[in-house]
């Protein structure tokens, strides 16, 4: 970990207005320049830390000791302030493009404009900078691109496209949000090779949401694992396998695996002790 | 127990050709696995198959009759099919009993109740769950559910359409788990459509790999491991699988 980490969250707890419980409890960690993996099954609260590190939760009651972005008080920065800082510092990518690129526009046309949005620059330098963009995420013919309607480009692309528009500030932060869920495993990793090489390489703090397994496993450096809004437990990617928390260990082995036994999938059997908080030290 | 046979089938939406004389046998208690890119006609191939579309030509074999020669209650007590999304595939505002009981009803079948708690319990579920709505019902619940439907005419033969592909890994666990007790204790033959080469070597004997329309390749279970794959679109598909697994390599 570095000396001062891009993100430090202390004991981040969201409840949803309506919901009995919170849906986000005592959530806990620090990010530096790396890869921070957030794992665990549908509803365990993974898009519910992203989305309220990105203050996009207006009818929720969030609180924490502590939500600290660089020089930016998350809790307490105005909303005039996120403007600024959303989508320039602090950006991020969902799982299904085609949701939020505009459909009726050139998708070059939403690059350049997002860049406008942040940026002093004329139509004709921004036009410059989005097909620089779309080269950098790796699509061939970036002028014909440029050109395209979102319906025309396949989800791979469509995604690059997402990519490319978030990297134009040179954020920080990137929260990705199931970003390859959606594609075939051939263009996932063609999407995550490109998403890793730019992390990298502009030393940008990424926070990996996935209910993947092998996803964290193989792209990230740190692996924080919840189970009903709890980090039931947080480890070095490379040691996923030696997970000690049962549910952890669990969802490993209900994962069918190539070359494997072909016997009946081991079932997780739920703890109600699983939902206790137990001060996971990160 | 009944072998499929899917002999030349071609289809066109539009002015696209999207599947390309396609062929394929599935042996009697065969798990047969579909994979390949999206948009390839996998889904199309289980669609035509159970004559959910009509407009294509080519013929389907089902323990040697066609298909097309079965009226639509014949076909129904032959095959089944099971889709992705347990979401979609269950009406709201209909019970678990209403949904078991309307293919009894239409095909006059008796002892109803009997029928209907034998198949929760084929599925895992407890039987009071007959008067459960989907929305009381989790994800993998609902699966089960449109498994007992399909379960409940005493078919031969199931198509899979991604069964567990909205799922989380230890739900599909569960529903992994019950189709391969089915096919024990059934017999069943499965045609099952997966993106995740993991559950295909996990369940299928064997597999086809499809590429915009086309069969590119069958491939037995073991070729992803021992590099027999000859087609170049196989080839890919299986090394991306495995990187990204990080399976033996
Ligand atoms: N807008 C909302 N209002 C009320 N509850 C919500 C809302 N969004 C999510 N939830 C609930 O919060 C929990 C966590 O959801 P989410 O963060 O989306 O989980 P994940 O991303 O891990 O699948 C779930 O129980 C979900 O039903
Ligand atoms: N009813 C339809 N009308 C027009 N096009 C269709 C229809 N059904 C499928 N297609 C097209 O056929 C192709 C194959 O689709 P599908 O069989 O669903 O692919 P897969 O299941 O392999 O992802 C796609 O290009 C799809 O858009
Ligand atoms: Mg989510
Ligand atoms: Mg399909």
């Amino acid at each position: 970990m570095n000396q001062s980490p891009i993100l430090d969250v202390q004991n981040l707890t969201v409840h949803y207005g309506g919901a009995p419980a919170p849906s986000v409890q005592d959530v806990s960690f620090q990010l530096g320049r790396e890869r921070l993996g957030i794992v665990g099954e549908s509803g365990s609260g993974k898009s519910t830390v992203g989305r309220a590190l990105m203050r996009l939760l207006p009818s929720a009651r969030v609180t924490a000791d502590r939500m600290q972005f660089e020089d930016v008080d998350l809790l307490g920065a105005s909303e005039r302030k996120m403007l600024a800082v959303r989508g320039a510092r602090m950006s991020m990518i969902l799982q299904d493009p085609k949701f939020s690129l505009n459909p009726i526009r050139r998708c070059g046309d939403q690059v350049a404009e997002a860049y406008r949005t942040h940026v002093r620059a004329s139509k004709a330098e921004a036009r410059a900078k989005a097909i620089a963009m779309l080269d950098a995420v790796q699509i061939r013919e970036p002028e014909r691109v440029y050109d395209l309607y979102p319906h025309e480009v396949s989800g791979g692309m469509g995604q690059r496209i997402m990519i490319a528009m978030m990297l134009l500030t040179s954020p920080d932060l990137v929260i990705a949000d199931e970003p390859t869920s959606a594609l075939d495993v051939t263009v996932r990793l063609q999407v995550l090779k490109i998403l890793d090489d730019l992390v990298r390489e502009q030393g940008i703090g990424l926070i990996m949401i996935s209910h993947d397994l092998n996803l964290v496993r193989n792209f990230c450096d740190r692996v924080l694992i919840m189970y009903a809004g709890r980090v039931v437990e947080a480890l070095n990617a490379a040691d996923l396998d030696k997970a000690q928390h049962p549910y952890t260990r669990g969802l490993l082995a209900a994962q069918p695996r190539i070359g494997g036994s072909r016997q009946p999938l081991p079932v997780l059997a739920r703890d109600p002790s699983w939902t206790q908080p137990q001060g996971a030290a990160l | 127990m009944k072998p499929v046979v899917i002999q030349d089938m071609t289809i066109r939406f539009g002015g696209t050709t999207v599947l390309n004389d396609v062929s394929l046998s599935v042996a009697s208690g065969e798990c047969f696995g579909l994979v390949g890119e999206s948009g390839s006609g996998k889904s199309t191939i289980l669609r035509c198959a159970s004559m959910l579309y009509k407009g294509w030509t080519g013929d389907v074999l089902i323990g040697g009759q066609s298909v097309r020669s079965m009226d639509p209650m014949e076909r129904c007590r032959v095959l089944q099919m099971v889709f992705q999304d347990p979401y979609g595939s269950l009406h709201p505002r209909h019970s678990v009993r209403t949904v078991l009981a309307e293919p009894l009803r239409i095909h006059g079948i008796g002892e109803q109740e009997a029928r209907m708690r034998q198949a929760l319990i084929d599925v895992g579920l407890p039987v009071e769950f007959l008067d459960r709505y989907p929305h009381q019902l989790s994800g993998g619940q609902r699966q089960r559910v449109a498994i007992a439907r399909a379960l409940i005419l005493e078919p031969d033969v199931l198509f899979l359409d991604e069964p567990t592909s909205a799922l989380d890994v230890s739900v599909q666990a569960e529903i992994l788990n019950l189709l391969q007790r089915l096919r024990d204790e059934k017999g069943f033959t499965y045609l099952m459509v997966s993106h995740d080469l993991a559950v295909i070597d996990h369940m299928c004997d064997r597999f086809a790999v499809m590429k915009t329309g086309d069969i590119v390749e069958v491939l037995p279970r073991d070729a992803i491991l021992d590099g027999t794959a000859k087609a170049p679109y196989a080839q890919e598909l299986i090394g991306a699988s495995l990187t990204y697994e990080q399976a033996a390599m």
